[in-house]
């Protein structure tokens, strides 16, 4: 057992837990946040996918002890934010979602792509994307979503 | 029954060694996966482990004359983001995992994976890094070719640990890294390949050249790069498969579930060949 204070969408934690559990059970199990999925728990597939002070790490490969005096965002805490009003106007309008389940992984990955490089160009965001697997939609119109987004929130990132 | 310790400073992380065996981890983005458990359930670590991505002080970029220093706990983006890295270190980087993978993994943590496909291994023994070792009496420093021993084996004791990796700094004319494998990203290599020549006046100067995963660890062999060195490139080209032949005892790759024995040794000359021929 060890101390974990970190902060989770916007609100500080202190857990008193075993610091070899996965940030993905924590969030999912602890704290009801579903959004982050298990799509393969190997880091390979990007469902799992949250913010890390504002960059794309996959929960399933990152342990609690790591957590300590970070700020996680899941896409629950993001939904909250203008960013993501954008964004979601953006995969709606492109058809960028369908079965939904890579879409949390898919907004958190564009959000940390976009924070750092607010316009990217389709190379950029394909690369900010790789770690992230749809099995419906064939990518490119979440690509030419992420490009709309860039575009019509210009000022936001 | 399994510790775990948190390490906030490189001496408290040298003063746990010292007492207890540990695994060390610091992304853990191996290290989760190898000792995976089922859902919900906390990882699996067959051993202690030691927390060591909290000390800030082991993360760093630095250069200086001759070298580039890179501290044990820099994580992969990082580093990739850092003007100071050499080019061809960005570029096998940007080839590995993926984005979000790179944001908590540490180059240190691939040089200790020891994998026979580990991807920065193939440029840094290119570039013939140097790793600094500390337990906490002693400090010591070795070839990166000579800590990987086989397949996921190190010359590590059981109270040290990787707390820099020194990488030389070269002025190549002309230096590449190939992947091969079945995605863009997340993908762990068939094969991979590095060249690296300098050529003044048509003369090479330097010749370097590395495979991934053909073997138990990265094939190099600075006998057949003596062979290149002070002749010109035109010379050089006319004796290509003389060189490829020469490399062909070295390259001795396995048949498993990511390719086949065929496909990496037509791929490991072809790519060779390639090097060779646009020199």
């Amino acid at each position: 057992m060890a101390k974990i204070d970190f902060i989770l969408n916007g609100e500080k934690i202190s857990l008193d837990t075993n610091p070899s559990r996965r940030l993905l059970d924590v969030l999912r199990d602890d704290f009801d946040l579903t959004g982050p999925k298990e799509g393969c728990g190997e880091g390979e597939c990007g469902a799992c996918a949250v913010l890390m002070n504002h960059e794309i790490v996959n929960s399933c490969s990152v342990p609690l002890a790591n957590c300590i005096g970070k700020e996680i965002t899941t896409i629950e805490g993001f939904m909250k934010t203008k960013r993501y009003e954008v964004i979601k106007e953006s995969f709606a309008e492109e058809g960028a979602v369908q079965c939904g389940f890579c879409t949390p992984g898919m907004v958190i990955a564009s959000e940390s792509l976009l924070n750092k490089n607010p316009h990217p160009s389709d190379e950029e965001i394909k690369i900010g994307l790789s770690g992230n697997l749809c099995r419906c939609t064939g990518y490119n119109m979440i690509v030419k979503a992420v490009k709309k987004a860039a575009k019509d929130g210009d000022g936001l990132w | 029954m399994v510790k775990s310790a948190i390490a906030k400073t490189l001496k408290e992380a040298l003063q746990l060694l010292n007492k207890d065996e540990y695994k060390i981890l610091a992304g853990g983005t191996d290290l989760l996966i190898q000792n995976r458990n089922h859902t919900s359930l906390p990882i699996a670590f067959k051993g202690n482990v030691l927390y060591i991505s909290h000390i800030e002080e082991l993360n760093y970029v630095k250069a200086d004359k001759d070298n580039v220093h890179i501290g044990a706990t820099t994580t992969l983006e990082q580093i990739l983001e850092n003007d100071k890295t050499p080019k061809l270190l960005k570029e096998t980087i940007i080839e590995m995992a993926s984005p979000a993978i790179r944001h908590t993994a540490t180059l240190a943590g691939n040089i200790g994976n020891a994998s026979p496909a580990g991807d920065s291994l193939v440029t840094l023994y290119l570039l013939d890094t140097m790793l600094k070792i500390q337990s906490l009496n002693k400090e010591r420093m070795i070839r990166l070719q000579d800590f990987i021993l086989g397949v996921r084996r190190i010359a590590l004791e059981k109270n040290e640990m990787i707390t820099e990796i020194i990488i030389p700094k070269h002025n190549f004319t002309k230096a590449y890294f190939k992947k091969v494998g079945p995605r863009l990203s997340d993908a762990i290599s068939k094969l991979s390949f590095a060249g690296a020549v300098e050529i003044k006046d048509n003369i090479i100067k330097d010749i370097r050249i590395t495979f991934g995963a053909v073997f138990m660890i990265v094939v190099r062999s600075q006998e057949n790069e003596a062979k290149m060195i002070g002749r010109s490139v035109n010379a050089v080209k006319a004796e290509i498969d003389e060189i490829i032949s020469d490399y062909e005892p070295l390259i001795k790759p396995i048949n498993d579930q990511r390719s086949n024995i065929e496909y990496r040794k037509t791929v490991a000359r072809n790519l060779l060949r390639d090097f060779i021929e646009q020199l």
